[in-house]
């Protein structure tokens, strides 16, 4: 009965990766699916469990553990950072003049994609309805960045030089030429956080003397799933904590090629009484390639698997909020959406 | 009696029966469909809980559960989406303090 029980945990609590597929993937633990388990949902159980961790946390990404909870929400973090927390970016693009080799619609799309630094929080969605009045925008929900800029000769240049960069003027035309327009109270409000571009050397059109462009562009909030532009993360995703278990000793020669087959850092080689041994010194630090299984003689040796309920989120942040930031807005879509629905519930039932 | 979900009329009640109940939640996807649908199932009084995308082209979908002994299904709904968000919260409340900690750990070295 003790193996069962054993047997049982496995498959309560992991993924098991074997030779040709991928064993125990789905979440079982619901109420009446093991006998002598209390699976019911329990506030104190989930509470005492859940923990996160934070492994790295710099302006620009972090590393993150959270240990405790199922897939399907952290799937649903995941799914609201790439696609349902919102950011402003160029929607409309007005071109007085664009004499560059350049398409309209070509340099329409690469602006719409540069990143905005502009904390979404702080502006409206725009009113969709009637989009001839409402044209313009107003200062809670548009801003208004500018890009103009003529390519001219270099008076200065030497006869016989050939190199672009001495021979033309504004020939490169960069995220850093997009000035912006307050309008409104804007001057004021966002006096010292400066709205622009959050990266100044994207590249967005090459000139040659004589072709200019004049643009005025429309930035409003969005959010990923209408179009990836407003997307806020470069990526985020996540993996599942690897368990590699070591069915019996390896020694020697054997032990070499098994720490072969996982990532450096995952198995080391300790010396006991003269021979090395292997052991398991950081399973965190594998990628799951299964190579070992590939290997005859050492498929039999290892256990691979995955720890269900913990999950290592990596996200990383376009420059537009902070990658923590981020993840607290997520979680805040995920309880609007909630309480949108108890809403609903609630005034259906007053009927 | 008709559930309108966000506009467009729902429900479809199976006969007199109100613990088997389809609701068409408008504008959602797996994100919520997925951990609403996992935090009912953790209800023992729930029978079936289930929920299909019904064209990828439109976004809504169809959310079923019935339940054991009678209980009317918009109550475990109810729950789980109450569940669900308290949940959210505690996931809120914690990565907030973790990374306020994971800050101050990371400002000590200098001083």
């Amino acid at each position: 009965m003790a193996a069962r029980r054993e047997n049982v945990e496995e498959i309560r609590n992991r993924v098991i990766l074997g030779e040709f597929g991928v064993t125990n993937v789905h979440t079982t633990d619901f109420p009446g699916n093991y006998p002598g388990y209390d699976d019911t949902w329990n506030v104190e159980k989930f509470q005492k469990n859940f923990r996160i961790d934070v492994v790295h946390l710099d302006e620009n990404s972090m590393e993150f553990d959270m240990v405790g909870i199922d897939a399907a929400i952290a799937n649903a973090f995941r799914r609201i950072l790439l696609a349902e927390v919102p950011t402003m970016a160029t929607e409309k693009v007005f071109i007085y003049s664009n004499t560059s080799i350049v398409q309209d619609e070509v340099l329409a799309h690469r602006l719409g994609l540069i990143p905005i630094k502009a904390d979404p929080r702080l502006f409206e969605y725009r009113n969709t309805g009637e989009e001839s009045a409402e044209e313009e925008g107003s200062e809670i929900d548009t801003i208004q960045l500018q890009l103009k800029i003529k390519c001219s000769r270099n008076p200065r240049a030497s006869k016989d030089s050939s190199d672009p960069r001495e021979l033309y003027l504004n020939h490169m035309v960069y995220s850093k030429d997009i000035k912006w327009v307050p309008i409104g109270n804007q001057a004021d409000v966002f006096a010292d956080c400066c709205i622009g571009p959050v990266h100044d050397d994207i590249l967005i059109a090459q000139l040659r003397p004589g072709q200019e462009l004049d643009i005025v562009m429309h930035c409003v909030k969005g959010i990923g799933k209408d179009h990836a532009k407003f997307s806020p993360v470069a990526t985020a995703s996540y993996r599942l904590l690897p368990e590699i278990t070591l069915l019996e000793v390896v020694e020697g020669e054997k032990a070499e090629r098994l720490k072969q087959c996982f990532s450096r850092g995952v198995i080391d080689l300790e010396d006991i009484n003269g021979t090395k041994v292997a052991k398991v010194v950081n399973s965190r630090l594998d990628t799951c390639s299964r190579e070992v299984l590939r290997h005859s003689d050492l498929k039999n040796v290892v256990k691979l698997g995955r720890v269900r309920d913990h999950f290592i989120f990596t996200v990383e942040s376009t420059g537009i909020l902070p990658p923590d930031v981020l993840v607290t807005e997520a979680i805040k879509v995920l309880v609007a959406k909630c309480q949108r629905f108890l809403n609903e519930l609630d005034s259906t039932a007053m009927e | 009696m008709n559930f309108d979900l966000w506009e467009t009329p729902t429900v479809q009640a199976d006969g007199a029966d109100e613990g088997c109940v389809t609701f068409v939640l408008h504008d959602e996807d797996h994100t919520l469909g997925n951990s609403l649908r996992y935090m009912i199932m953790k209800n023992a009084d729930v029978e079936f809980c289930g929920y299909t995308i019904t064209h990828p082209s439109e976004s809504k979908i169809n959310f079923r559960i019935q339940t054991r002994g009678g209980i009317p299904a918009a109550e475990p709904l109810r729950r789980g989406l109450n569940e669900l968000s308290d949940v959210c919260q505690h996931v809120l409340n914690t990565f907030q303090a973790r990374v306020n900690e994971f800050k101050e750990r990371q400002e000590q070295p200098m001083e």
